[in-house]
């Protein structure tokens, strides 16, 4: 299982990573979209865990990309902003977090998405 | 009683109009009327109850600008200008119309009694006149010796006193002034006349006319002469004695209205003929001799009371004598004055329609002009309100979003500390440690907690129509204040049953009712205080929810105007008047509705009830 972290802030996204790490969970991680897209080429992900608001490419909008390239791909979203309510049109089939998130909820989030695929 | 409550309404109005200097008189008026204060207080709640709105209009507390309506202003300058408008032409036409017809009727008058006048005075003259043509006759036609006969001047008599009537005698008096032949009553032949005042006039100017006298029968008389001549150059004097009972009651008959008299004066002002109100015959009259004048005459005079007269006169030509035809001008005016009592009264129920209908028009216009004014200020204040609601909301959810991101790195780094801790069995025995990245990352989820409230709160303004529970609106509300609540010791308990379904609603409006609500009972509160919302079900399709603290409650007297915008009692605390009729409209608008009970030092309880079903947007 490896999962792609995608979120402009690099102190968050790598802290995130060696966290998952400590529960065995084999995470990369990126600053930003245009890194995911060239990350994803190279490795394969199950998931990507991505943050709404990025500068040029948001999450919603790198999930779609994603989504075009690696349709099996699972995502799971974070944000700073709103709660999920308002969340619901854009993001459908996807996980939602809100910062700050706890990691047994995140861990507990991606068991959940990829126990469906399995 | 009616005079009373009138005068004590003028008096009130006075006072209303802050004319304090004036109300003493009024009390008098009052007193006068036996009206007491119980009057005064009548005509006080009378006018209470037709203040309109305006007139307690106070500016808003904002910098003057061209905006601001001064409706006690508009309403004065409205009602004289309309009242001005109306009512001077009006008073004008009056006044015109007055002079008009008081000319009119008086020139009347005047006309009249020239008329009058002149017709009494062709009919004296006329029977004066008659009777020296008479003598002219005899003269002519009978020789002087003839009339010296005593039978046959006595036949000529006769002869005139069944076809002409009038005459008392006839004499014939020599050039010497001695009567030589008398027919009539009396023996009065060869009286000696020489001496005599007539004599010499009838000798110098040829024709008189004596004055009035009682002669010896006691009945007034005048007599008549003329001098004829004889061949030789001699002359005599035929003289005649009339009997005036034709003149007088020709005089009498005379069809006079306002106190009328027609009588006849000499020049000295004797009065030779009866009148009716002027003194008796002979007497002096009361009022002055007019001046000669060749025509009638009509003029203006004064009797000796003061009353006006109006006196019509005229000379009768070669004879001592006045006619006069004296009127009370009071009398003949008596028509013109209820005309002019109708026209007074025209003038005065006109004045009070217009008045009155100025008064009705001019203050339901500035009504509605101060109303639409209360709307337009009260929308553009609520605009401003949610303006500035949105923008908080926007703040709150930025600084919110900015905060998440560092406290997601803390939780973040203090969470992998953690780990290291948890998974490196060297660091996992040490309880301090671990216990003071559990107080971090506590702090952080307290800190989360807070930015994710704010963010929802901000978020709902925004979103109109969807499915609410009030409990937990009510607590997200509360959130907000339980730290306020904790620092004041107020006791806050919300009771919201299980019976309370979810139902479709603005969550934003809600929230800023409850809001509301509970800032101002926090408001009302001192320390100690204690807050109660509790949730209820009405009926089917309703719900109350009461809201009620224990603070100092509402004066009944204030009960009518909580709702009304900029209806505050903190205004010098900064407060709007808007918090309240803010709320009552955003109740209004979710279909509810709201109510106040309030006992002053006890407390307050606002119960909004609202509807499970949605009708249709906003009233």
């Amino acid at each position: 299982m490896r999962i792609l972290l995608v979120d402009d802030e690099r102190e968050l996204v790598s802290t995130l990573a060696e966290r998952l790490s400590f529960r065995g969970i084999d995470a990369d991680w990126v600053i930003s979209g245009e890194d995911a897209l060239k990350k994803a080429e190279t490795e394969t992900y199950d998931l990507a865990v991505l943050d709404v608001k990025m500068p040029r490419i948001s999450g919603i909008k790198l999930k779609g990309m994603l989504e075009a390239k690696y349709p099996d791909m699972k995502f799971i979203f974070m944000t700073g902003h709103g709660s999920e309510d308002d969340f619901r049109a854009g993001s459908a089939n996807a996980y939602y977090l809100v910062k700050p998130i706890g990691i047994e909820a995140l861990v507990s989030k991606i068991n959940e998405a990829l126990a469906l695929d399995t | 009683m009616i005079p009373a409550i009138y005068l004590c309404c003028i008096g009130a109005v006075l006072e209303y109009k802050n004319v304090h200097s004036i109300i003493p008189p009024c009390k008098f008026f009052c007193s006068i009327l036996n009206c007491n204060s119980s009057h005064l207080d009548l005509a006080m709640s009378i006018l209470e109850k037709l203040r309109p709105k305006f007139w307690n209009h106070v500016p808003r507390d904002i910098p003057k600008s061209k905006d601001q309506f001064n409706f006690r202003r508009i309403w004065n300058l409205a009602v004289l200008l309309t009242a001005g408008v109306a009512l001077l032409p009006l008073t004008i036409m009056t006044v015109i119309h007055y002079q008009v017809t008081q000319n009119a009727i008086e020139s009347e008058i005047h006309n009249h009694t020239y008329r009058l006048v002149r017709n009494t005075w062709g009919t004296v003259s006329y029977f004066l006149g008659e009777r020296r043509t008479v003598l002219d006759l005899i003269a002519q036609d009978t020789t002087f010796e003839e009339l010296n006969d005593p039978s046959h001047l006595s036949a000529i008599l006769k002869n005139l006193k069944r076809r002409l009537g009038g005459l008392v005698d006839l004499g014939v008096v020599n050039s010497s002034g001695r009567q030589t032949s008398y027919a009539g009553p009396y023996k009065l032949t060869n009286v000696d006349y020489s001496d005599q005042k007539w004599f010499k006039e009838v000798m110098e100017s040829g024709v008189y006319t004596s004055d009035l006298f009682l002669g010896l029968r006691n009945i007034p008389h005048i007599v008549i002469a003329g001098k004829y001549g004889l061949t030789g150059g001699s002359f005599y004097v035929l003289r005649a004695t009339l009997d005036i009972d034709t003149v007088n009651n020709a005089l009498y008959r005379l069809e006079l209205s306002g106190f009328g008299d027609a009588f006849i004066i000499n020049k000295e002002g004797i009065l030779q003929t009866p009148s009716r109100y002027h003194g008796e015959v002979l007497n002096k009259i009361s009022l002055s001799v007019p001046v000669y004048s060749s025509k009638a005459q009509v003029l203006d005079d004064k009797d000796p009371k003061g009353e006006p007269l109006i006196v019509g006169y005229a000379y009768i030509s070669d004879t001592p004598f006045i006619l006069m035809i004296v009127q009370k001008k009071g009398e003949l005016l008596k028509p013109w004055y209820k005309i002019r009592m109708e026209l007074i009264w025209f003038l005065v129920i006109s004045i009070t329609v217009i008045l009155l209908v100025t008064l009705g028009v001019v203050t339901y216009l500035v009504n509605r002009i101060y109303v639409a004014d209360q709307e337009r200020a009260m929308s553009l204040h609520h605009m401003e309100y949610s303006n500035r609601l949105a923008s908080i909301g926007r703040l709150a959810a930025g600084v919110a979003h900015e905060i998440n991101n560092p406290l997601a790195i803390i939780n973040e780094k203090a969470g992998l500390i953690k780990d290291m801790f948890t998974y490196k069995e060297m660091y996992s025995e040490d309880k301090k440690l671990i216990g003071l990245v559990d107080s971090i990352i506590s702090s952080v989820n307290r800190c989360g907690t807070i930015t994710k409230r704010l963010l929802g709160f901000a978020r709902h303004m925004d979103v109109s129509i969807q499915p609410v529970n009030l409990g937990e609106v009510i607590h997200e509300v509360l959130g907000f204040l339980e730290k306020e609540a904790e620092y004041r010791s107020i006791t806050v308990s919300v009771d919201v049953p299980d019976d309370i379904p979810q139902f479709e609603s603005d969550r934003g409006k809600l929230q800023q009712i409850f809001l509301n609500l509970v800032n101002n009972a926090f408001a009302a509160m001192e320390e100690g205080g204690r807050l109660d919302i509790k949730v209820r079900r009405k009926d089917e399709d309703s719900i109350w929810a009461t809201v009620s603290d224990t603070g100092c409650g509402i004066p009944k007297a204030d009960f009518e105007r909580i709702f009304c915008p900029f209806f505050s009692t903190k205004t010098k605390k900064g407060g709007t008047g808007l918090g309240l009729s803010i709320t009552c409209g955003l109740v209004q608008e979710i279909g509810g509705d709201i109510d106040v009970h309030s006992e002053v030092g006890k407390g307050t309880s606002f119960v909004i009830t609202l509807p499970l079903k949605r009708k249709k947007e906003g009233k």
